[in-house]
């Protein structure tokens, strides 16, 4: 028979159960209450708190509890957790869970005390361990005492539990219903187009009052802006137009190749770029480069709070920061374009003469011929019109941009797409007028 | 028992390529001390938080944690060093695509291997700490500014560091919320026993808080004074430090 006081040794066998029996391995010497010892990785519990708690199995996990908690009744209606060990980030330890269990498995409980003297360290988990329990044990009308918890703690428990969650504070995620969300996109989508027109109308009028000479913005910002559209574009201009008229030219030559009819690549090359080509690629890359820096500026201008300084200042912010970035844009998109084609048909050159072995002043004479004053001018006006959009989408997102540092981000990301979407939609609407027309 | 020194700076000048800001710093911050950087605008005090969290080398000298000179070991070590500190920007620093949850949960799935269920008690403690229980899933754009400095400080504790850093933690909060704040720090260093460096010209707060500090003098370009603020506000011989704690009504 186990005698109260005498020490039990469980021997821990790694990956099973704990022994069913208890070693034969009594150890008679009197040991003070509540202290664990441990022998090489055994455990060494009193006889008492090993047949109230262990009854008559221990499994791995139950010896691990131990090695943290343990109980004693100390009254009928009161019971001392005992906390022992390392209780800090990394070190593996109980959850509150399976401390309630066991409260829950002694009757009568209403109070519970702690007795750290066995804690070695301690941090947040401790804490959050303990802020569980309170949470859990509070519910069941049982009363925590914190006296024994050390003190560090115990203020940080008082702090947490301080400033009670502000009623209605949490967010409650529910489904949307399908046709509410439909409707919500609706009210979203009108709002934006509302938004869209007063921005087109505001960004109309401070063009009207620039042509009357009444626009109140600075002409270095003009001109800086010009530099940074114009001749800062160049590099990445000349790079794609060229290599987009040696694509234009190599898939002609491969058609063209089989009538025979070769030469006619500069007709190809020099149509397609002057006429389209060349606004569209220019305005893609004015839409990556410069409209999403537009909405970069003007996004992180509308998060330092600056466009409210402006206003507040009677400045209008479409007057000082839209309308030289959108005439810097009218200004610089036609040029770009010219430069553009000029390059793509010197990327057809290449092709034609490498590739085909035509002789370059024939090639020249026929791009010339295939060229009229309409498609040159056809393709002025894509780049103008381009230029326009462009600094519209950058300057609009940027506007609408929100206060923080991914509104940014998105501002940008939005401002390059409405600018390509846009740039499409008004070539498609400019072929088909041309169509109608007949040009 | 003497207090083992935490953090030391030896010599260190610092300063932006050839302009020198500071010169000849030389000082200690205790174990459990709340120790405040003061000075006026533009001293330098921001720059040496920098240099003291890993942020920017120092032009000279060294910065010692316990014996290890701070700039002298391998990045690597630094940025694990760097692990061990909690740092409370200006303006709180959120990350603001990332719910408070998630930017204090963030550290801890970085540098422990934490079950995501510890993590999110963690995280709920670490806001509850700071009076921001429930505001789990609110992005940083959608709290007050003074709630968006408290979710830096749940931040800058969420790994239990043994040293905090504070960079003008009253800037733009109201009178009470900076009280609370400084009531919060205190709590802090008396409940965990973190040491805590403060750079402030705050003077309630420095005078609330502050066990310890360093005058960083913008005229002279090194530091003037040493010493208990209170104590130097009564007794320091040097006209600027006197000034500036009497707000130049002394």
């Amino acid at each position: 028979m186990c005698q109260n006081g005498a020490l039990t040794l469980l021997l821990p066998s790694v990956g099973k159960p704990y022994p069913r029996r208890v070693l034969p391995c009594r150890l008679s010497q009197r040991y003070p209450f509540g202290s664990t010892l441990r022998l090489f990785g055994a455990l060494i519990v009193r006889d008492a708190e090993y047949h109230a708690i262990v009854k008559d199995t221990i499994t791995m996990e139950e010896a691990f509890v131990q090695t943290k908690f343990r109980f004693r009744r100390l009254s009928e209606d009161s019971l001392s957790v005992c906390l022992s060990g390392r209780w800090t980030l990394g070190e593996e330890v109980p959850t509150a869970e399976k401390l309630e269990r066991r409260v829950d498995a002694e009757p009568g409980v209403r109070r519970v005390t702690f007795d750290t003297a066995e804690l070695s360290g301690w941090d947040s988990t401790l804490l959050t361990f303990l802020l569980g329990l309170c949470h859990n044990l509070t519910k069941k009308g049982i009363q925590l005492e914190g006296e024994g918890l050390p003190d560090g703690a115990r203020r940080l428990l008082k702090l947490a539990t301080a400033v009670p969650e502000r009623a209605g504070a949490r967010k409650a995620f529910k489904r949307e219903p399908f046709f509410a969300m439909v409707g919500g996109s609706a009210i979203r989508f009108y709002r934006s187009l509302v938004e869209m027109l007063d921005f087109l109308g505001q960004s109309t009028v401070a063009l009207l009052r620039f042509l009357a000479g009444k626009a109140a913005f600075r002409r270095s910002d003009l001109s800086l802006l010009l530099q940074e559209c114009g001749s800062q574009a160049l590099p990445i201009v000349s790079l794609i137009s060229l290599l987009v008229g040696l694509i234009l030219g190599f898939v002609g030559a491969i058609q063209l190749r089989m009538f025979g009819a070769e030469i006619f690549v500069a007709d190809i090359v020099a149509i397609a770029m002057v006429r389209v080509m060349g606004a569209i690629m220019t305005g893609i890359i004015m839409a990556g480069r410069t409209g999403a820096a537009f909405a970069a500026q003007i996004g992180t201008m509308q998060v330092n709070e600056e466009i409210d300084a402006m206003k507040t200042l009677g400045i209008s912010p479409v007057e000082f920061l839209v309308l030289p970035r959108m005439l810097a844009l009218i200004v610089m998109m036609p040029l770009l374009c010219v430069y553009a084609d000029l390059m793509g048909i010197l990327g057809g050159v290449l092709v034609g003469v490498v590739m085909l072995g035509l002789n370059p002043m024939e090639y020249m004479n026929r791009t010339q011929e295939a060229l009229t004053l309409t498609t040159f001018g056809i393709g002025i006006f894509h780049g103008a019109v381009f230029g326009v959009l462009v600094a519209m989408a950058g300057c609009l997102r940027g506007m609408q941009c929100g206060r923080s540092a991914s509104d940014v981000g998105y501002a940008a990301t939005s401002a390059v797409v409405t600018s390509i979407i846009a740039i499409i939609l008004a070539t498609a609407i400019i072929t088909f007028m041309c169509e109608v027309l007949g040009i | 028992m003497t207090p083992v020194p935490e953090i030391m700076v030896k010599d260190l000048d610092m300063g932006y390529g050839d302009f020198v800001l500071m010169r000849d710093l030389n000082f200690t911050v205790r174990r459990g001390d709340i120790f405040v950087v003061m000075g006026g605008s533009g001293c330098g005090k921001s720059t040496l938080l920098k240099i003291l969290v890993g942020l920017k080398e120092p032009s000279q000298g060294q910065v010692f944690y316990g014996d290890v000179s701070f700039w002298e070991i391998d990045p690597q070590d630094r940025e694990q060093m760097m692990s061990r500190f909690g740092i409370l920007y200006q303006s709180g620093a959120l990350w603001s695509s990332m719910t408070l949850a998630e930017n204090v949960a963030l550290p801890l799935e970085q540098y422990t291997t934490l079950q995501p269920k510890q993590i999110r008690e963690i995280v709920s403690l670490k806001l509850a700490l700071v009076g921001l229980a429930g505001f789990e899933d609110f992005y940083p754009s959608e709290i007050s500014g003074g709630m968006r400095k408290r979710a830096g400080l749940a931040r800058a504790m969420a790994l239990d560091p043994d040293i905090l850093f504070f960079d003008e933690p009253s800037a733009g909060l109201d009178p009470v919320s900076a009280k609370m704040l400084d009531d919060l720090i205190l709590e802090l260093r008396e409940s965990l026993g973190s040491t805590v460096v403060v750079v402030t010209h705050e003077l309630a707060s420095i005078f609330a808080i502050a066990t310890n500090s360093v005058y960083l003098d913008v005229e002279t370009r090194t530091m003037t004074a040493m010493g208990n603020p209170k104590k130097l506000r009564d007794e320091s011989p040097n006209p600027n430090v006197h000034k500036f704690l009497t707000r130049g009504e002394g």
